[in-house]
């Protein structure tokens, strides 16, 4: 049994303690919109923050993490699509196929949380995550549009 | 209870109603069979229902992948059917329905770029008849001539009176009027909706994570399978430990003679399981093949006497001998995975009478021959629902391998839903890969440095012989030459050569090749291409104007190459250390061309600019055929740069990202894309300017470095000045 801490709200599991966080939130509390892409750390696809930072918790075993912890999921970002991340994303049409998006907005997200202006520079540094239909333009974009936009609602 | 998930921009909903029993749907448009209308929202025609609330639901026979294909062929029925955009949703009919109406949808096939030219007469044909219909009704209501009638943004007014009614109001009454016989198609001149960059209808939910692919799909009490496969190509099962005491195991099966699967209450249980499941293989024929001993193979076919005929003029080996000056070289190109960021998977369930299938697919159709042929069931008795995809590039089309299991696995388990997924290294274990060839190239240049022969023999391996060996011709493979062809209009190769000979000693190791987006245009156009910038560099040319020179009959073709050469300013010097490369090729019945700007420093590539330029005759979304343009450099560059599956042991030796590297931000250069539609002709988007990619790059390098990089990928090459 663990206990978790998702989109604010504690969850009990019955897990085994190896079991990676990516498929506790897929298998034991349906929340898919996180993905599987490569079980091994190298594409992105699984990220969610843990206490704030981008994590992949594809490699990420639920006994690692401690019950105080916070775990926020693509779900748990905003309830309706209304984050400035997810909006940027939506003025800016981004997703193809959307597989790795999630995981991109996580990604995106937990960049714009640490540096609120990030340069290119930055961007390529935190950005490792992989598309395969090449949303990447479009996608940095959206990065730099959404620190736009939190700039201005920040004053 | 069955129901049928429909695709709606809100998308069905898995929730609470799946622990009831059922999934629970946005909205419900059931039609099991054809034979159930629907209550409340009637079916205009195959392609159109209108509901009482105004909405117009359009059915998508082709599948979504991220092309944006669902957007486009929408577009293309709401511009004839005259309906507001803002109303309009889409759903998938089933291909079961397809086959109980006579294929009233025709081919669901999403592949070879082809899922909007294809089928756009028909869907506006869809379009206009529901119109008609729709006015039809409103002016038998009003007891006037149809002729009468105008009709916009949903919205049938009767000129004379200045009355008016609605799609929604009248939907009942039009499904029951006759079709019309005949109807007009609008010239694309005047469309409103088509040929607008509309954004897409599907990306709300991509953004929440509440888009269902098939690794999301969730059935009651299902259970979820993992599988091995003998990771020697042409190898077997011969002993598995079927008794199991491991967490969440129910059942361990063999799947055909070839894998071994493990069923259990969750899919992490499943792998876990697997991975410490002793199986016993017969390795079989292959299993000293390696990438040595195909690369031999390939060779040989090289200077084989014998080899199918592609392109034909003159006596090319007659000039070659008396040419002034000869220039041969030897490229190659690797074995490449589809790597689509969804590993395959499905999720069946059988019972003794029905087999019902939920999956990512480009084949509906094909996926529905797959589930009849592996449940031993009639057709009749087989359902496919499909789901969105992430990500096809050809993987999901013709091979339903990921079909067949799931529902070998499900028949072993009646009445049990199954979802089994790959794991990422079974998914590069077991592709269906981007075919290998070798192709050596000479060409005979006069005193002038015209080039007046060209022989180009490709040796490798043909797709069709392995997949669609009825489509060969006297055991030819077509497929082979695309961009490489004489004429027509899909694959004309854009240059005038008086004596030419292309010709495909096929040589076909024992690796399963497949349809990789692209497919055998994208290491043509590296050979032709890159093979023009050495010749023009041996004649002491330009490379745009050396090619100018042959393609004066070509002139769409010359056309995107000149404003790819214009937009980056080739007249003009780069900037300091920037240096140009050029390509062009028709494929998929568009012409494409690209321009890149790279820099190599200390070995290090730097790809900073590409200039794209399409025509594909008609553009139905500018917005998604840019991002069409934009994803193939992702696609090309990641092959051109990494691509590379090599072979030992009878079997594929990268198993993930990690060693089987891909395009990532950092190195994504920027994309301008130059959309030039010329009208007249309906060409693919998809995938030609893949083919491009790597060529300009390459040709580029050549430019920065004097280094020709005829053996992809470049990462087995050093680009540091010697």
């Amino acid at each position: 049994m663990a206990r978790l801490t998702i989109n604010g709200a504690p969850r009990d599991v019955e897990v085994d303690p190896d079991t990676p966080l990516l498929w506790v939130l897929r298998e034991q509390l349906g929340m898919t919109g996180t993905k599987y892409g490569c079980g091994i750390a190298q594409c992105g696809s699984c990220t969610v923050h843990l206490d704030g930072v981008a994590t992949r918790s594809c490699v990420l075993p639920v006994s690692a993490i401690g019950p105080e912890q916070q775990i926020v999921t693509i779900e748990g970002l905003s309830p309706d699509g209304s984050h400035p991340v997810q909006q940027a994303w939506l003025a800016l049409d981004v997703p193809q196929c959307g597989y790795c998006q999630s995981g991109m907005i996580m990604a995106a997200v937990g960049l714009l949380q640490q540096n609120g202006n990030p340069t290119d520079e930055d961007i390529n540094a935190e950005m490792t995550n992989i598309c395969r239909c090449g949303t990447y333009n479009r996608v940095r974009a959206a990065i730099k549009l959404a620190a736009g936009n939190s700039k201005t609602q920040a004053g | 209870m069955l129901t049928v998930p429909t695709v709606t921009r809100r998308n069905f909903i898995v929730g609470s109603a799946a622990a009831l029993g059922g999934l629970s749907l946005g909205f419900s448009v059931p039609f099991p069979g054809g034979a159930q209308a629907d209550a409340i929202a009637p079916e205009i025609n195959a392609w159109v229902v209108v509901r009482p609330d105004e909405t117009v639901v359009i059915r998508i026979a082709r599948s979504e992948m991220g092309q944006g294909t669902l957007t486009g062929l929408a577009q293309l029925v709401a511009e004839e059917l005259e309906c507001d955009w803002s109303k309009v949703t889409t759903e998938y009919p089933t291909p079961g329905d397809n086959i109980a109406r006579n294929r009233v949808w025709g081919s669901f096939s999403t592949g070879g770029s082809r899922g909007i030219r294809e089928s756009q007469d028909y869907v506006r044909r869809g379009g206009a008849t529901a119109r008609e219909m729709l006015i039809a009704a409103a002016a038998d209501e009003w007891q006037v001539p149809a002729s009468e009638c105008m009709v916009a943004r949903g919205v049938i007014t009767h000129g004379p009176s200045g009355r008016s009614t609605t799609f929604g109001k009248v939907a009942t009454a039009a499904a029951g009027m006759t079709l019309p016989a005949e109807v007009t198609l609008k010239d694309p001149s005047t469309w409103t909706i088509a040929g607008k960059p509309l954004p897409r209808l599907d990306t709300a939910e991509k953004l929440t994570g509440k888009q269902i692919y098939g690794v999301d799909m969730v059935r009651p009490n299902m259970l979820n399978a993992a599988i091995r496969a003998c990771p020697v190509f042409g190898g077997r099962v011969t002993g598995f430990d079927a008794v199991s005491g491991m967490p969440g195991v129910r059942k361990v099966v063999q799947v055909d003679d070839t894998a071994v699967a493990v069923v259990a209450d969750t899919w992490w249980q499943a792998k876990t399981a697997l991975d410490n499941l002793p199986i016993e293989w017969d390795d079989g024929p292959n299993s000293g093949v390696t990438s040595e001993t195909i690369a031999a193979m390939l060779a040989e076919g090289l200077e084989a006497e014998e080899a199918f005929l592609g392109n034909e003029a003159g006596d090319a080996r007659a000039a070659l001998a008396g040419a002034a000056q000869t220039v041969t070289a030897v490229y190659s190109f690797p074995f490449q995975n589809h790597a689509t960021m969804e590993p395959m998977n499905a999720t069946a369930v059988y019972t003794d009478d029905r087999c019902e299938v939920w999956c990512p697919t480009q084949n509906g159709e094909a996926s529905l021959a797959a589930a009849a042929e592996a449940s031993g069931l009639p057709v009749e008795r087989c359902e496919i629902y499909k789901l969105h995809l992430g990500g096809g590039f050809g993987r999901r089309g013709n091979f339903q391998d990921y079909v067949r299991q799931v529902v070998s696995i499900a028949r072993q388990m009646p009445g049990t839903p199954i979802k089994l997924i790959w794991s990422r290294e079974e998914d590069m274990l077991h592709g269906a890969y981007h075919p290998i060839t070798q192709c050596k190239l000479t060409g005979g240049l006069d005193p002038d440095g015209n080039l007046t022969a060209l022989h180009m023999r490709i040796s490798g391996q043909s797709i069709l012989a392995a997949v669609r060996p009825q489509a060969m011709q006297g055991g030819r493979d077509p497929v082979v030459f695309q961009g490489l062809h004489a004429g027509g209009d899909e694959y004309a190769l854009g240059y005038s050569i008086d004596n030419l000979l292309i010709d495909h000693a096929m040589r076909n190791p024992p690796i399963p090749p497949g349809f990789w987006r692209g497919v055998n245009l994208n290491q043509n156009a590296i050979y032709m291409e890159c093979f023009m910038d050495e010749l023009a560099h041996a004649a002491g040319q330009d490379p745009l104007a050396f090619r100018r020179k042959l393609m004066a009959n070509h002139p769409k073709h010359l056309a995107v190459l000149e404003a790819v050469a214009e937009r980056i300013g080739w007249d003009s010097a780069p900037p300091e250390g920037v240096h140009r490369g050029l390509a062009q090729i028709m494929g998929f019945g568009s012409y494409v061309a690209a321009a890149a700007e790279v820099s190599v420093t200390d070995g290090q590539l730097r790809v900073h600019r590409i200039v794209a330029a399409t025509d594909p005759g008609h553009v139905v979304n500018p917005a998604q055929v840019e991002r069409q343009v934009e994803g193939s450099f992702v696609y090309g560059l990641s092959a051109c740069l990494y691509g590379e599956c090599t072979v030992n042991g009878g079997r594929m030796e990268q198993e993930n990202f990690d060693t089987y590297n891909v395009l990532r931000m950092a190195e994504m250069p920027a994309v301008e894309t130059i959309i030039m539609p010329s009208g007249g002709f309906w060409g693919g988007v998809g995938e030609p300017t893949i083919a491009v990619a790597a060529p300009a790059v390459l040709n580029a390098i050549f430019a920065a470095t004097g280094k020709r990089v005829r053996r992809l990928p470049l990462m087995n090459h050093d680009l540091r000045a010697v």
